[in-house]
């Protein structure tokens, strides 16, 4: 399972990574595995109010589809538009080129209580 | 049958287990004036074949629509139907097959549904048509909460001239969801443009109109259409079917949605139903459509195959997150449109139409028309006396001469909405016209 050292990590199978007061986000290696083929990724408009805990949009694969929440609070300021053409960037490439969603932090105490790559390992471990 | 009643001591269980004192206690909350205040009087049992002589009495004092002639519209119309479509409905490959889950034991009914979805996009000129819905009012209904979740608006406006009962179905499911209604004025039988412009915004998700409207009357559509997208919004129409035919296709003229209701193409007028909900939709909106839809693929040794698609937003997966509150579909009377639009063709489709424009308009020249609007199939028509007194002598005579429109429309109480499909002969038109010349 990749679960690269730079990133924050939600219960739900999300990463975080934080550049400045941006966080950019996608889903975890462990979540498009899941899932399986990824055939739809319905992201938020440039410009939403996004609140750490409350759904942003949905992933679709061939018979499930999952909400993604959103790790932190704040204001969408780009979305990865290739998804729409290409959801499958997400299970080839889902911490580089399938990334979702950039957000500006409006609260950036928020990413503390994100996890760490060991924690998210151990959560892993011990049955998600 | 026998009626099994709960005994004393099984309500009283029952009251404690959910910690309510007596049953007067439960039933609290119903408002007094709409419970009965004694008894219901009921007559004392009878034997079977007691029972089979009075329901064959009583049902003795019905009129079948069919043993009359009939003028009725306002969304259920009295077009023929060809004996095939019967006969393939009663197959019992057809009514009593289970809802296609398994592919491989449903490729019948799986194509069945396929066709009929491509012979609605094909009628409607828009991408993609869904399985079915459960009625026209349901159709445009879910059509409102696509366009609102689709525009992130709580706005819906609605022309005052689609059908009253589906705007009454709008406004439950609006309820619920925290939509706003906004009801759009009329003017001399078509929709007001100018309260449209006053109305419409940028808080506004969508456009409901109908065309023909409720009134028979054909809508400014491509000017609507053009409000509506000014403001972000999107135009739902809710179409006639069988006048598709003839009117340019709600695809062509920008309807970014289109539903209906499908009784037209087979199915005979019945009190409740069931009826058939058509919904068709630009590409862009295919993952948001509410219900199913039948898709054709191949098989992993590269043979065609069809199975149910997009079910990944649907309720028996998606539960309370589900794009609508439909994950079936009418299945029945998709095949009776079906075979209808089959046996039809685009033609003889064209020529039900033509039939029913041309008698339609034999009788307005004779009796006139409460608006100068066109109109296809039905119109509006002032009486010189109340509607009600005139439409109980036509009944005496086996004519069911119309609607009374003073029940949905106040100001319209001197009116009867009369449609005309190709079944009526002029003979028909020219005694219903004796009555209102």
């Amino acid at each position: 399972m990749n679960i690269p050292n730079d990133l924050k990590y939600t219960e739900s199978h999300e990463w975080l990574r934080i550049e400045g007061d941006t966080g950019t986000m996608g889903i975890t290696d462990f979540a498009q595995g899941e899932l399986g083929d990824i055939v739809f990724v319905e992201l938020p408009q440039v410009g939403a109010k996004v609140e750490k805990g409350k759904p942003l949009g949905t992933v679709e694969a061939v018979k499930a589809v999952s909400d993604l929440i959103a790790p932190v609070t704040g204001e969408v300021v780009e979305v990865n538009a290739a998804l729409e053409k290409t959801p499958d960037l997400v299970n080839k490439d889902c911490y580089g080129q399938g990334w979702m969603v950039k957000i500006k932090l409006s609260h950036p105490d928020q990413v503390s209580s994100l996890m760490d790559a060991a924690a998210y390992q151990a959560m892993e471990k011990h049955g998600h | 049958m026998p009626y099994l009643p709960n005994t004393e001591a099984d309500v009283e269980a029952m009251l404690r287990k959910i910690g309510v004192k007596s049953f007067e206690e439960l039933v609290a909350d119903i408002p007094p004036e709409i419970r009965a205040s004694a008894a219901i009087e009921l007559p004392g049992a009878l034997s079977e074949m007691e029972v089979a002589e009075a329901v064959t009495r009583l049902s003795q004092t019905n009129r079948p629509a069919s043993d009359l002639i009939s003028f009725l519209g306002g969304g259920v119309y009295d077009h023929y139907i060809p004996a095939a479509v019967d006969h393939i409905l009663l197959r019992s490959e057809f009514y009593t097959a289970y809802t296609p889950y398994q592919a491989e034991v449903s490729q019948g009914t799986l194509q069945v549904i396929y066709e009929f979805q491509s012979l609605i996009a094909a009628l409607t000129g828009l991408d993609v048509a869904n399985a079915s819905m459960y009625d026209g009012a349901t159709a445009l209904t879910e059509a409102g909460l696509l366009a609102s979740s689709h525009t992130r608006r709580k706005r819906i406006l609605v022309s005052s001239l689609v059908n009253p009962q589906y705007r009454q179905v709008l406004k439950t499911y609006a309820v619920g969801l925290g939509i706003e209604v906004v009801e759009i004025g009329r003017s001399q039988g078509q929709s007001d443009l100018d309260d449209l412009k006053s109305k419409i915004d940028g808080n506004t998700a969508a456009l409901l109109v109908q065309h023909p409207n409720f009134l028979g009357c054909l809508e400014p559509v491509e000017e609507m259409a053009g409000l509506a997208h000014g403001a972000g919004a999107l135009l739902v129409v809710s179409v006639d079917p069988i006048s598709l035919a003839l009117l340019r296709a709600p695809g062509d003229y920008g309807a970014d949605i289109a539903t209906g209701e499908g009784q037209p193409l087979g199915m005979p007028p019945s009190c409740g139903g069931p009826y058939l909900g058509l919904f068709a939709a630009k590409q862009q909106f295919l993952r948001s459509m509410p219900g199913r839809i039948v898709g054709l693929t191949n098989d992993v040794q590269g043979r065609e195959g069809l199975v149910l698609t997009m079910q990944a937003r649907e309720q028996h997966i998606r539960r309370e997150k589900a794009t609508s509150n439909i994950c079936s579909n009418e299945a029945l009377c998709a095949l009776a449109a079906t075979v209808y639009l089959s046996l039809l063709g685009r033609s003889g489709l064209k020529k039900v139409a033509e039939l029913c424009l041309q008698k339609a308009h034999y009788l307005a020249d004779k009796v006139g028309t409460a608006f100068p609007a066109p109109f296809f199939r039905e119109f509006a028509v002032r009486v010189r006396e109340r509607p009600e007194a005139m439409l109980s002598r036509m009944r005496q005579a086996g004519i069911l001469g119309g609607i009374p429109l003073g029940k949905y429309y106040p100001e319209l109480d001197d009116c009867l909405l009369v449609a005309v499909t190709e079944k009526r002969t002029r003979e028909h038109l020219d005694r219903l016209a004796e009555f209102l010349i």
